[in-house]
């Protein structure tokens, strides 16, 4: 059990960051304080064309030597343009780890393949460099996570001082492995966030599907997989987003061969080849999406976008709101009422459903 | 003289309180055990196999066959059946024949595996009340799916629509992810391969035709077989290819890596004679090698051969033993056009083989499927091809368990036997076959009914499926391609470190 909540402003209004700690804050019976964490997009706009590493390092007095460690890898490939603590409030929770950001831009001859670089950079840097431990890559967005409950991980970071168009937010009730700081959620690579409350149940057949991609799950929980998973169907291979998403959560067998002869075609082979990118057991997912995004019709968001969905038999909740340029999707109505009393529309999806927040354009 | 005979390994009691005379066990007995004299049934126990046909047949329950009790002085190393084997060769100064799956004493890994269940975190779901997909398709499948947007009129407006670009390879569909392992005709009865046929339509599967054709019985059924070609080429033709639904070239069997197969000439009847295209009463012998294949590459060719032979609309399976190398030599078939890997352990039944071969030669299953579906990720090609596992799968159990390790369905050969009628006597060989399945006495082959037989084969393959199902269900899982290859769920017990890596699970409390 746990409690996610996510918001967007479709016509990318800047929020401060205080406002989605309040949200959660009200989801904190689903959670028991060992993990919360909150991503924002648009945080950083003065370096909104560079990535923003956030990385943490063991709090040991020779983690400037992790650092140094850390840049030599980045500087393999490009320049850490700046590198400093986030800032944060060390009297709220005891500082288990040191939170670091870079900000790195490639150069310019690996423009084109600087996405796929950065994945390997953040694959060997966390399977490599001891102490080290990147948790956000994302460019003019950050994660934000410890472990603790919603307030104290909101004000350790001084949430309030951060203005995004999409936070996500989730309070954790650890079941599967321990608490620790890089086990709370957000899960990110690049612009992919992820938060999720339920169980990947098929976590085994999802990791070894992955690792034969060259991802490795170096975080000891299951979220980070659906991570991987959206950054190979949606980046990497480039499906159309719809139907990537009925790879994650597919339609029953029953259903497809009641389909037209085209459309049936289409939905066996996504569930034959992609067998092992099936998210099976319970959950619902919110995720913050990389920029790219190719739908049905042909048309590419350049935008990050919004999307939630459930497993196919819908074991989790998820609740979907809009109120004027505003969409919220949450474990909960009630947490969405606590920032937002009055709402235009309340829904909740279907099973396997996919709820998707575009900008407006 | 040398007194050569060995004591009778079972003996056959007649309970004359309780036997009428009615002499059903001297016409059931195909072995000739029982024999009416005057007042009195006499047996000779020393031709028994313990197949049980008598006791099943017997009407008034007045039957028993035991072990015989005459002893040999224990010995932990010269064993009562290495004295036995020693006083039969050098009686003969033959090999040792022998029917069955191996019988010595080797670990079975699949009993040493304990599965998971849901408990609170994540509901366990009833497969009474939500669906549970076991289908599972076998083939080819392409590495990832790329779609092009073509642009339509609809109503006068265009719109762009996203269009599957990628063709994926035929494949086998299966409703469940069991399949009837490859017995020959010939080396079973045509009333078996009829029942397996029937009951594999029933189950939305598939069985495999073994080295020996297709009698024209099966023609009905035929887009539910999957037929072979073996060393010895028996039966195959151009048609028998395209009637089948996929072919399989059969490099090695579990039970007898390394050689070839042999059917004795008493099997050869007029019918088996004309669907394998050999003389009748001749032996059938396959050797050891394909000679058309002597590398890797002669494979490859042969599975394009048969590809082109069929127009590319029939999938190719390549079936190996499960030997030392088995995972290099999986990758090399996975590499080729070839459709699907078929492993056979060392546990794999056969009519005949050299005893030698079959309780001393190959590798276990687990083993086997473990290191062919690590193999084949760690070469980025395990979504490609699928994998068939083989050779001595008992239960549900086992078969979740090779789906686990990284199986995508499994073939059974002795268990859809045993659902026929075998007692597993393992004399299969000799033609005798008191239950009409490993014979082709006409008088025996009657024995069997075709109905009756198919309806027990579909009723063991629809128990097991729905035992998948609830084990599914209880994992918290609602269809198979979640389960495939997901060791997460096994734990060991009682296996040491090198075995537990070997399987690439941990052991229960971890």
């Amino acid at each position: 059990m746990c409690g996610i909540i996510g918001f967007i402003s479709k016509k990318k209004r800047p929020i401060s960051g205080d406002k989605i700690a309040i949200a959660l804050d009200s989801l904190k019976e689903r959670g028991n304080g060992q993990g919360s964490g909150y991503v924002g997009y648009g945080i950083y706009p003065k370096y909104k064309d560079s990535y923003a590493l956030h990385v943490f390092l063991n709090n040991t007095p020779d983690y400037y030597e992790i650092i140094s460690k850390v840049k030599d890898t980045l500087e393999k490939y490009g320049k850490v343009i700046k590198d400093e603590e986030i800032p944060t409030n060390g009297e709220i929770l005891k500082k288990e780890f040191i939170p670091w950001r870079f900000f790195y831009d490639f150069h310019s001859s690996y423009r084109d393949i600087e996405n796929d670089l950065m994945v390997n950079m953040v694959m060997e840097i966390n399977d490599k460099i001891d102490g080290a431990f990147v948790f956000s890559s994302g460019k003019n967005l950050g994660v934000f996570k410890a472990s603790g409950w919603p307030m104290e991980v909101a004000e350790f970071y001084k949430l309030d001082q951060y203005k995004g168009y999409m936070w996500l937010a989730h309070a954790r009730y650890p079941t599967n492995t321990k608490g620790w700081w890089g086990g709370a959620h957000p899960f990110n690579i690049l612009n992919w966030s992820v938060v999720h409350n339920g169980e990947i149940t098929s976590y085994g057949t999802n990791k070894r599907y992955v690792e034969s991609f060259g991802y490795k799950c170096r975080m000891l929980t299951d979220t980070e997989v659906v991570a991987y998973i959206f950054d190979l169907l949606i980046r990497k291979h480039k499906l159309p987003v719809e139907y990537a998403l009925s790879a994650i959560a597919p339609k029953f067998w029953k259903e497809i061969d009641l389909m037209e002869e085209d459309e049936r075609k289409i939905y066996e082979s996504i569930r034959m080849t992609y067998g092992g990118a099936v998210l099976n057991g319970p959950f619902a997912i919110i995720v913050g999406t990389h920029e790219g995004m190719v739908f049905m019709n042909g048309d590419v968001e350049k935008n990050n976008t919004m999307i939630g969905i459930t497993d196919r038999i819908k074991l989790r909740p998820l609740v979907v709101a809009e109120k004027d340029d505003l969409v919220f999707v949450s474990s909960e109505e009630a947490a969405i009422r606590r920032i937002c009393p009055e709402l235009d529309k309340v829904e909740m999806p279907d099973a396997g459903m996919p709820v998707i927040v575009k900008m407006e354009k | 003289m040398i007194p050569s005979t060995v004591p009778p390994k079972y003996k056959v009691e007649i309970n004359s309180n309780r036997c009428m005379l009615c002499e059903r066990c001297v016409r059931e007995c195909s072995w000739g055990v029982y024999r009416r004299d005057r007042n009195k049934i006499v047996t000779y126990s020393n031709r028994c196999g313990a197949c049980q046909r008598c006791v099943a047949m017997c009407p008034r329950d007045a039957i028993t066959v035991n072990k015989n009790a005459t002893c040999w002085r224990d010995h932990p190393l010269w064993t009562r059946e290495v004295r036995e084997d020693i006083i039969n060769q050098s009686r003969t100064g033959c090999i040792l024949l022998s029917g069955m799956g191996n019988a010595k004493e080797l670990p079975t890994y699949f009993d040493n595996i304990v599965l998971d269940a849901c408990q609170v975190t994540n509901p366990s779901i009833d497969p009474l009340r939500e669906p549970m997909e076991l289908r599972t398709y076998i083939g080819k499948k392409p590495k990832k799916l790329e779609f092009e947007y073509i642009e339509e009129e609809i109503d006068g407006k265009k719109i762009k629509k996203a269009k599957l670009k990628t063709n994926i390879a035929p494949n086998l569909k299966l409703e469940t992810p069991i399949m009837i392992a490859h017995m020959s005709y010939g080396a079973l009865s045509l009333n078996s391969h009829l029942a397996m046929a029937k009951a594999a339509k029933e189950c939305g599967t598939f069985m495999g035709t073994g080295e020996g054709g297709l009698h024209r019985a099966l023609y009905p059924y035929a887009n539910h077989t999957i037929t072979q070609i073996a060393s010895g080429r028996f039966g195959v033709n151009e048609d028998y290819l395209m009637r089948g639904a996929a072919i399989e070239i059969k490099i090695g069997q579990g039970s007898k890596p390394g050689i070839g197969g042999h059917l004795p000439g008493e099997k050869v009847s007029a019918e088996v004679s004309m669907t394998r295209m050999i003389p009748e009463g001749s032996d059938a012998i396959s050797p050891a090698p394909h000679h058309d294949i002597y590398s890797i590459e002669d494979l490859a060719q042969l599975v394009r051969s048969l590809k082109e032979a069929t127009r590319w609309k029939i999938p190719v399976f390549v079936k190996i033993a499960a030997v030392h190398n088995v995972a290099a030599i999986a990758n090399g078939i996975a590499t080729s056009d070839a459709d699907a890997v078929v492993i056979d352990g060392f546990k794999g039944g056969t009519g005949a083989a050299p005893k030698v071969f079959r309780d001393n030669v190959g590798i276990p299953i687990e083993l086997a499927i473990a290191a062919v579906d690590e193999r084949l990720r760690e070469e980025g090609v395990r979504n490609e091809v699928s994998i068939i596992a083989s050779g001595g799968i008992r239960n549900s159990a086992d078969v979740f368990k090779s789906i686990a390790l990284g199986a995508d369905a499994v073939y059974i050969g002795t268990a859809v036997m045993v659902a026929l009628g075998c007692r597993v006597c393992g004399r299969c060989y000799t033609g005798q076959c008191a239950w009409g399945i490993a014979t082709q006495k006409p008088e025996l082959v009657n024995r069997l009914d075709v109905e009756e037989g198919a309806n027990r084969v579909a009723n063991l393959i629809k128990a097991w499926t729905l035992e998948i199902k609830e084990l599914l269900g209880a994992a918290g899982i609602n269809s198979i391609e979640s389960l495939r290859g997901n060791r997460d769920r096994l734990r060991g017990i009682g296996l040491n470190d090198v075995e537990l890596e070997a399987l690439g699970i941990k052991h229960a409390g971890f």
